[in-house]
């Protein structure tokens, strides 16, 4: 596959995503090699969901960057924990993966007999063969799932984020779905994965995000993940704080700086 | 003289006599026919798109603006149009960038647009000029086209169904995950904007010849209909634009032998056609859901 080989670097840099001028994500700062397997957890309305919009490129940081090096932040595939699709649309399963191949084919032009191989390969590697005339709306929660995996290897893109993916999925599918993230970490893909399930992080994911609105950890999954750093992340305050003030970290680490200089 | 003759003479009577004698008829003709073949297939995306009554707020947001036209030029033509369109882009720009930038959803500020924007077109109208003028434009005269009326209407139904093919794939995927288009394509952004203008651009059209408020039923009705025989999207555009002609045809006809106002005739007709699908349609009819067929073997 040729979008796999040169799956670029992401850098944050000093990065706060939120809404609203309530960040969601405070000053986070890291690397994301080529290739990686990064997991990212945390509790609920740590900020998991909004870093992964930033890094498909759905959300402008409040502060901050994210640096692609080499590659166009569209170069991206990204399965959302709540996928905003009316599954009554009238559209059936091989249509529905073949909108994978839409930054290749574009809008207005047809699909080819390379891309209509893919498309049949994917619902293959899916497990999904005998459903291509099938409507969505026809499909279990697994299906459905399997359906969006092979829309996100039509895609073809060497970053693949994913969050939540295995929400409401029996062991089985979790299972194939695990051996394809494993394929495209062999193809030298990026996936970083928004995941709860802390035992198939140690399965899957060398390195992990250990986030709560702020960095607790990131590095090896399994230093990540230890009894300490988990309760850190858990104490995290979900709440806003009505009168919070401006943050001014950025001038403080500037004086710092220059005290040090 | 035997029956079968006679039956015969009295349907051509009925269905064809009043088109080949009278030309206000073969215009209305083809006036409503143009406008429900572009029509009924903004229809069904507005149904996909959860939209079905936006259609109904943007006709009512045209108003001021064909008011306007009319306050300046009287009834002309190119004025009230160009004051309709004006008026429901206005609307439909606004209520998009409030529903982003607010905390309001687009179906509230939507809403709010429209029943100011009818307010002051209602006002407008009676500050000058009689009730007829109100009710020309209310319910427009679909038996009194002119040229350029026509030309308008099959203008604007030709560039809608061009738009629509050479769109389809953009308005399907924005229709059924546009946070998927957003983030793959620049023109994910663009695409609702288009669709919506497509929209204001016919009910504009559409009011010349069935008036602000019942120019938005050619569009919904035979699409309303047309969903519920099929599920495929490929047929069902097809089809509302059949149905939409048919109920054209049969609203100029009924109305020619009762001599009731034509715009509310044809809306009359699709409202029979949809009333007709909602008991036998195949997918989705009451008749179906009651009595499914026998359940497969596997």
């Amino acid at each position: 596959m040729s979008a796999a080989a040169n799956a670029p670097a992401i850098r944050l840099v000093n990065l706060t995503l939120g809404y609203d001028r309530r960040p969601a994500v405070h000053h986070l700062e890291g690397e994301i090699a080529p290739g990686e397997g990064l997991a990212v957890c945390g509790p609920n309305g740590a900020g998991k969901s909004t870093l992964l919009k930033a890094l498909a490129g759905l959300l402008t940081p409040l502060g901050g960057d994210i640096h692609f090096s080499g590659l166009s932040p569209r170069a991206v595939a990204y399965l959302p924990q709540v996928v905003d699709i009316d599954r009554a649309f009238p559209i059936n399963v091989r249509d529905f993966v073949a909108m994978g191949a839409l930054a290749r084919v574009g809008l207005f032009r047809a699909l080819n007999a390379g891309e209509q191989v893919r498309v049949g390969a994917a619902i293959e590697t899916v497990g999904l063969v005998g459903f291509e005339s099938r409507t969505l709306e026809t499909l279990s929660g697994g299906q459905m799932q399997r359906a969006l995996f092979a829309r996100l290897i039509v895609q073809d893109q060497p970053v693949i984020l994913l969050d939540e993916p295995f929400g409401a999925i029996d062991a089985a599918t979790i299972d194939d779905l695990l051996a394809l993230i494993a394929r495209w970490r062999a193809e030298g893909r990026t996936v970083v994965a928004v995941l709860h399930e802390l035992d198939i992080v140690r399965r899957a994911f060398p390195r992990t995000l250990l986030l709560a609105r702020e960095c607790i950890f990131w590095g090896d999954t399994r230093d990540a993940l230890c009894e300490k750093n988990l309760v850190r992340a858990r104490a995290m305050s979900e709440a806003f704080d009505e009168r919070a003030r401006e943050c001014l970290r950025d001038e403080f680490d500037a004086e710092d700086r220059l005290h040090v200089h | 003289m035997s029956l079968t003759p006679k039956i015969a003479c009295m349907f051509t009577d009925v269905f064809v006599t009043p088109f080949a004698d009278y030309e206000f008829m073969r215009r209305a003709l083809v006036g409503s026919l143009a406008l429900a073949l572009s029509g009924a297939p903004l229809g069904v995306f507005l149904i996909l798109r959860r939209m079905s009554l936006a259609g109904d707020a943007l006709s009512h947001a045209i108003l001021p603006g064909a008011a306007v036209g009319y306050l300046v030029a009287g009834l002309s033509l190119p004025a009230m149009t160009f004051g309709g369109l004006f008026a429901g882009l206005v609307v439909a720009l606004a209520a998009g960038a409030a529903s982003r930038f607010t905390t309001l959803r687009e179906d509230a500020s939507l809403a709010a647009f429209y029943l100011v924007s009818l307010a002051l077109g209602v006002t407008l109208v009676s500050l000058r000029g009689s009730n007829v003028d109100l009710l020309h434009v209310l319910f427009g005269s679909v038996v009194g086209l002119d040229d350029a009326a026509l030309l308008l209407l099959v203008g604007v139904s030709t560039v809608t169904l061009i738009l629509l093919a050479v769109f389809y794939r953009a308005l399907v995927l924005d229709t059924l995950d546009p946070l998927f288009l957003r983030q793959t394509s620049p023109f994910g952004e663009f695409t609702p904007f288009l669709f919506l203008a497509l929209v204001v651009l016919n009910l504009v059209a559409g009011f010349h010849a069935l008036g602000t408020l019942m120019a938005v039923g050619v569009m919904m009705l035979p699409a309303a209909a047309a969903r519920l025989w099929t599920r495929d999207l490929a047929i069902a555009l097809p089809l509302a634009a059949a149905i939409g002609a048919l109920c054209c045809y049969g609203g100029l006809v009924f109305s020619n032998e009762t001599s009731a106002p034509t715009g509310p005739a044809i809306i009359l007709a699709a409202g029979v056609v949809y009333f007709f699908s909602m008991i036998f349609g195949r997918a989705g009819g009451v008749l179906r859901l009651k009595r499914p067929r026998r359940h497969l073997e596997g």
